[in-house]
């Protein structure tokens, strides 16, 4: 460590320790530094936000998938009502509408943001680099098949796929369909089963056992 | 819509490649990044919106956006839009980065 001192609160070292820093990494520093000393806001509420985001997973969105599986009428209201149902079970998914969209024996939902980055991260967690790369964004609404193919999700023929394009202001979450063999499994086995990308449809829940 | 209208932005139906499903951790800046982002949306704050936060990015330009990478198009963009909010100013930003960059450099020179 250096002895320099400062009359401020000293912030983190950069993230990377033999990379030069990039000028993003220096800008981000600067405008928290800024925002904090103008009292836009408090070096608690960034710290607290830094760990709110560190502890979301895709937990959240997994246990309503699970009741969704064990309570029809839970269900239906998550398919009116993603924000409310949420709520229900003391989750917090965000002021921005959430539409549910079901998978069936018939049906397969797929989700995508061509335009940007909009996914229902707080329930799902961060969402990975992919979900906003060029080729995900650009391909999934015209060859969803090939792209669900490329993350071994097989459908067949005979089977709907739809695309859901997101935007800022509606975002959707995929229901994944219920696997078979899992009659009698209590919701937290079940939701075990549900992953972040079957959230999205690009994947299937995972098999029981 | 005929491809030479789009904003680089607007990828949807267009061709490439595989998608790349490798999952990098985010890095402590990025993450940095996007708590201010939620910070200064929030429902205390709302000094701006998700909607602002892509117009900035879609402001970019073909050629930046395609080179930066998702969270220095945010940081980029949430600059840029707190700047012409009158947040913060473009002197104040300069002044603190320089200020920044001295302190990081010399902590690096300076050891573990």
């Amino acid at each position: 460590m250096s002895d320099h001192t400062h009359d401020h609160p000293h912030p983190k070292q950069p993230d990377i320790e033999d990379a030069p820093f990039t000028r993003f990494q220096v800008m981000t520093e600067a405008l928290a530094e800024l925002l904090i000393e103008k009292d836009v806001v408090s070096a608690d509420e960034f710290r607290a936000q830094l760990e709110r985001m560190d502890a979301k997973s895709p937990a959240d969105g997994a246990r309503m998938v699970a009741r969704a599986w064990v309570d029809p009428a839970f269900k239906e209201r998550m398919l009116a009502d993603v924000n409310a149902a949420a709520e229900e079970l003391g989750l917090d998914a965000g002021h921005i509408p959430i539409r549910c969209v079901e998978n069936t024996a018939d049906v397969h939902n797929v989700i995508v943001c061509t335009l940007c980055s909009c996914y229902p991260r707080l329930l799902i967690g961060l969402p990975p680099d992919w979900y906003k790369s060029r080729a995900y964004r650009a391909r999934t609404v015209k060859e969803p098949r090939a792209v669900l193919a490329e993350f071994g999700t097989e459908i067949a023929d005979d089977v709907e796929v739809r695309v859901h394009d997101s935007t800022a202001d509606l975002r959707y979450m995929v229901l994944p369909l219920r696997p078979a063999g899992t009659d009698g499994m209590g919701e937290a086995d079940l939701a075990a089963l549900v992953t972040r990308d079957s959230m999205i449809g690009v994947s299937r829940a995972k098999p029981a056992g | 819509m005929s491809d030479h209208l789009r904003k680089p932005h607007d990828l949807g139906g267009l061709d490439d490649g595989p998608v790349d499903p490798s999952e990098h951790a985010h890095a402590p800046w990025e993450k940095r990044v996007d708590s201010i982002m939620r910070l200064v949306s929030d429902k205390k704050r709302r000094i701006l919106t998700v909607d602002e936060l892509r117009r900035g990015i879609e402001d970019l330009g073909p050629g930046i956006y395609d080179e930066l990478s998702y969270y220095e198009r945010w940081i980029s963009s949430l600059t840029n839009v707190l700047i012409e909010k009158g947040v913060v100013s473009i002197d104040e930003l300069g002044r603190k980065m320089s200020e920044v960059e001295a302190r990081w450099t010399a902590d690096r020179e300076a050891g573990p």
